[in-house]
């Protein structure tokens, strides 16, 4: 007798048995199953959630190879580029990055390979973090095939905004060049290449958040960047194929966020997504105070699902009451079902 | 042999062939020179162009779509000059688990993928494959319906179909034979100029489908010539049984024996013309979109009957048909249906529906030759206002009654 996925799934008995079951139905494939919503999931089981009605996934049982990618989504999270400081004469703290452009194929799903351009080799580039006040000096290194520039957002003289035939214009490969501004306002920001065409040079992943502490600093928290992306794999134009957080689709359902229970957890969030006019975050079972470009220290809502068109970005401050799997996703589901999806495990 | 009575060929021969090798060697020769040289360029010929200037093309296509509760499959064919890997899968915009013979597919290969997703009868889908490179080939099911197991009861209703749409309407129309055998000649030229007037609408409206037929294939085995290799074959294969059954009747001399000749191409004709009809009712019912019921039966009923008519018009000069004869006449033009029938519905495959779709138009066309002599008049002119209006009115008969049917 040919063994029935559904039948099975269906049964009391599996429910009962625990979170997973490993079936074969065909004796050439072995197909882990999440039994039921509430009875807990283990966090790395890799393709673990989804097939058939329990929702959208990539073919069971495969991951990216991170390795190769240079770069895990899990520990892009928690990863900010301070840079390196001195003391100017003047008393003020003088803060330094060099950022390095770099074509580089990536794995954006499993099976399927983008040609990205990136900073520094990775999509998103470094999370680049700097203090209300300081001065800021990015050394770019042209390492690409093509022109680029580090377009940021903040507050600074026309020569350096990295855009072209403006100041430093265009950085052709192999050229270098240094953008200096001063660090502000405080906030949650973003750099990205600003060379036409436009659209394009930011959806081959040239794109990074910049984040401004305020002089006081913020409570301390269990902090994280999700900048919400995407890959137009057909290069059509026309929408995207791969949606995600920090590039690699589904990547936080197969290794959920871990976060602690009544700990205050801090996202850093932007849209930077490209062909799609609007983006969308909601959290599962939770809410979170809001603060739209985190340039105020008073929270302008709370709720559980904010819209973000492409370049608007916000802070988010939650605190998780309950142990157990939360999902967070675009609530624009259709993006949810093509990869921008995951959990936090609350432990 | 004694010398003498060599003979002046046998002699030049002798010559040619004098220290020189056989005549096997010299085709053999040439032959295994050409297999080296194609053995050599394919090893080491391609080389020496370099690669090519682009990416790799990935062309696929979906040659086959299986639904069942819960599962999506889909055959799916490379019909580019490369290998395809496809890594992902998505349907209406959600990407889906799936299983699959083998990602890779080789050049004119074919793998399944099994995919797993809660599809819903009567809605449309679009299913997206993603190669490895980011590539997207889209497949369009415009209504999904649960695709039918070959058990008996569709066999059953298979043959039911056949029955009505081929058999049926045909053995109804030979009904006329005995009107006609009373008929006075002129009246018999007119009818066989009607039968010709059928024959040739059929074959013009065999041939806009069998084109539309063959483009909506993957191109791997070809499109619309698979029509012209079909109705070439059809045409020159009909052509050399009447010449066969012409020599033979040349010895039997029986009186009236051409004329069944006659009725006998013209119902293998309408035979392999049923046979592509049968295909597109079987194959349309496999995907749900025929409407099954008291007006597809009318319709075909009414349409092909005229079929029956076509076949008997040349029996009438022949004195006594017997019942078996008359049978199997019938049996050989609407038997086919019931056989395109089961085929359309269990294995379709739009290649094969345009060669045999081809097929039926060859035969027609060599029955519309077959039975030109047969409307010439006393001075021997084949058109003339009778011979015209009976092909117009044929015509017209298959368009009105064609009206009725929505296949």
């Amino acid at each position: 007798m040919k063994l029935d996925r559904r039948q099975l799934l269906g049964g009391g008995a599996l429910a009962a048995a625990g979170a997973f079951t490993a079936l074969g139905p065909r004796g050439d494939r072995a197909v882990a199953q999440h039994a039921g919503a509430g009875h807990g999931m283990k966090g790395h089981g890799g393709g673990a959630h989804g097939g058939g009605a329990n929702g959208a996934t990539m073919r069971k049982g495969q991951t990216v190879d991170h390795h190769a990618n240079g770069f895990n989504p899990t520990d892009l999270l928690r990863d900010f580029d301070e840079g390196t400081t001195r003391q100017l004469a003047s008393g003020r703290t003088l803060r330094e990055w060099e950022v390095v452009g770099a074509d580089k194929e990536i794995e954006v799903a499993p099976g399927i390979k983008f040609p990205a351009w990136t900073f520094n080799g990775r999509v998103p580039g470094p999370t680049l973090r700097a203090r209300e006040g300081e001065r800021l000096r990015i050394r770019f290194v042209n390492g690409s095939a093509h022109p680029h520039t580090m377009h940021f957002h903040g507050i600074h003289r026309a020569e350096m905004d990295g855009v072209p035939e403006i100041g430093l214009g265009l950085i052709e490969p192999g050229k270098s060049a240094v953008y200096e501004f001063d660090a502000e306002p405080f906030g949650m920001h973003l750099y990205h290449c600003h060379v036409g065409p436009l659209a394009e040079h930011i959806a081959r992943g040239m794109y990074g958040a910049f984040i401004v502490d305020p002089s006081q600093g913020r409570e301390d928290a269990d902090e994280l960047v999700m900048m919400m992306n995407g890959f137009n794999t057909n290069f059509d134009a026309q929408g995207n194929q791969i949606y995600a957080i920090n590039s690699v689709a589904f990547h936080y359902v197969n290794e959920p966020v871990r976060v602690k229970r009544g700990e205050l957890v801090r996202i850093y969030l932007a849209n930077i997504l490209e062909y799609d006019p609007i983006n969308s975050f909601h959290l599962h079972g939770n809410f979170f105070d809001f603060y739209p470009t985190g340039t105020r220290l008073e929270p302008a809502d709370f709720t559980d699902t904010i819209g973000m068109v492409q370049g608007q970005r916000g802070i988010l401050e939650v605190r998780f009451p309950h142990k157990g799997m939360f999902m967070f996703h675009a609530h624009k589901t259709e993006f949810a079902d093509l990869g921008w999806m995951g959990f936090f495990e609350v432990v | 042999m004694e010398d003498g009575s060599q003979t002046q060929p046998k002699n030049e021969a002798a010559d040619a062939s004098r220290g020189r090798l056989p005549a096997w060697a010299l085709g053999a020769i040439p032959l295994a020179l050409i297999v080296a040289a194609l053995a050599a360029l394919l090893t080491v010929g391609g080389d020496t162009l370099g690669e090519r200037l682009g990416p790799p093309v990935e062309e696929i296509a979906v040659e086959r779509t299986v639904l069942r509760p819960g599962e999506i499959e889909l055959t799916v064919r490379n019909t580019g000059p490369d290998p395809v890997t496809v890594a992902q899968l998505f349907v209406n915009d959600s990407y889906v688990d799936y299983t699959t013979t083998g990602n890779k597919i080789g050049r004119s290969g074919t793998e399944t993928f099994t995919l797993d997703y809660p599809w819903q009868q009567d809605s449309p889908y679009l299913i997206t494959l993603v190669s490895e490179t980011g590539a997207t080939t889209e497949h369009e099911i415009p209504v999904a319906v649960q695709t039918p197991t070959p058990d008996g009861g569709f066999y059953g209703l298979m043959a039911l179909l056949g029955l009505y749409v081929g058999v049926i309407p045909v053995a109804l129309g030979m009904l006329f034979l005995p009107f006609l055998r009373r008929v006075r000649e002129h009246w018999i030229r007119f009818f066989m100029a009607v039968t010709i007037g059928l024959l040739g609408f059929l074959a013009i409206d065999a041939y806009l489908e069998g084109t539309e037929i063959a483009e909506s294939g993957t191109g791997a085995f070809g499109g619309a010539e698979l029509l012209f290799i079909g109705a070439g074959a059809a045409y020159l294969g009909l052509f050399a049984l009447d010449r066969f059954l012409r020599d033979r009747g040349e010895r039997a001399r029986e009186a009236g024996a051409s004329a069944f000749q006659l009725s006998l191409l013209v119902a293998i004709g309408i035979g392999l013309h049923n046979l592509g009809e049968g295909l597109a009712i079987g194959s349309a019912y496999a995907v749900g979109e025929l409407a099954l019921g008291a007006f597809l039966v009318f319709g075909f009923a009414l349409h092909n009957t005229t079929e029956g008519l076509a076949i008997v018009a040349p029996l009438s000069a022949y004195r006594r048909p017997s019942l078996a004869r008359l049978a199997a006449l019938g049996l050989i033009a609407g038997g086919p249906a019931i056989l395109g029938a089961f085929a359309g519905a269990s294995a379709y495959n739009p290649e094969l529906a345009a060669l045999l779709i081809g097929v039926g138009i060859g035969a027609i066309v060599q029955v519309i030759v077959q039975l030109v002599p047969a409307i010439r008049d006393r001075v021997g002119r084949a058109l003339y206002p009778a011979s015209v209006a009976g092909i117009l009115a044929g015509a017209a008969v298959l368009y009105t009654t064609g009206l009725l049917l929505a296949v």
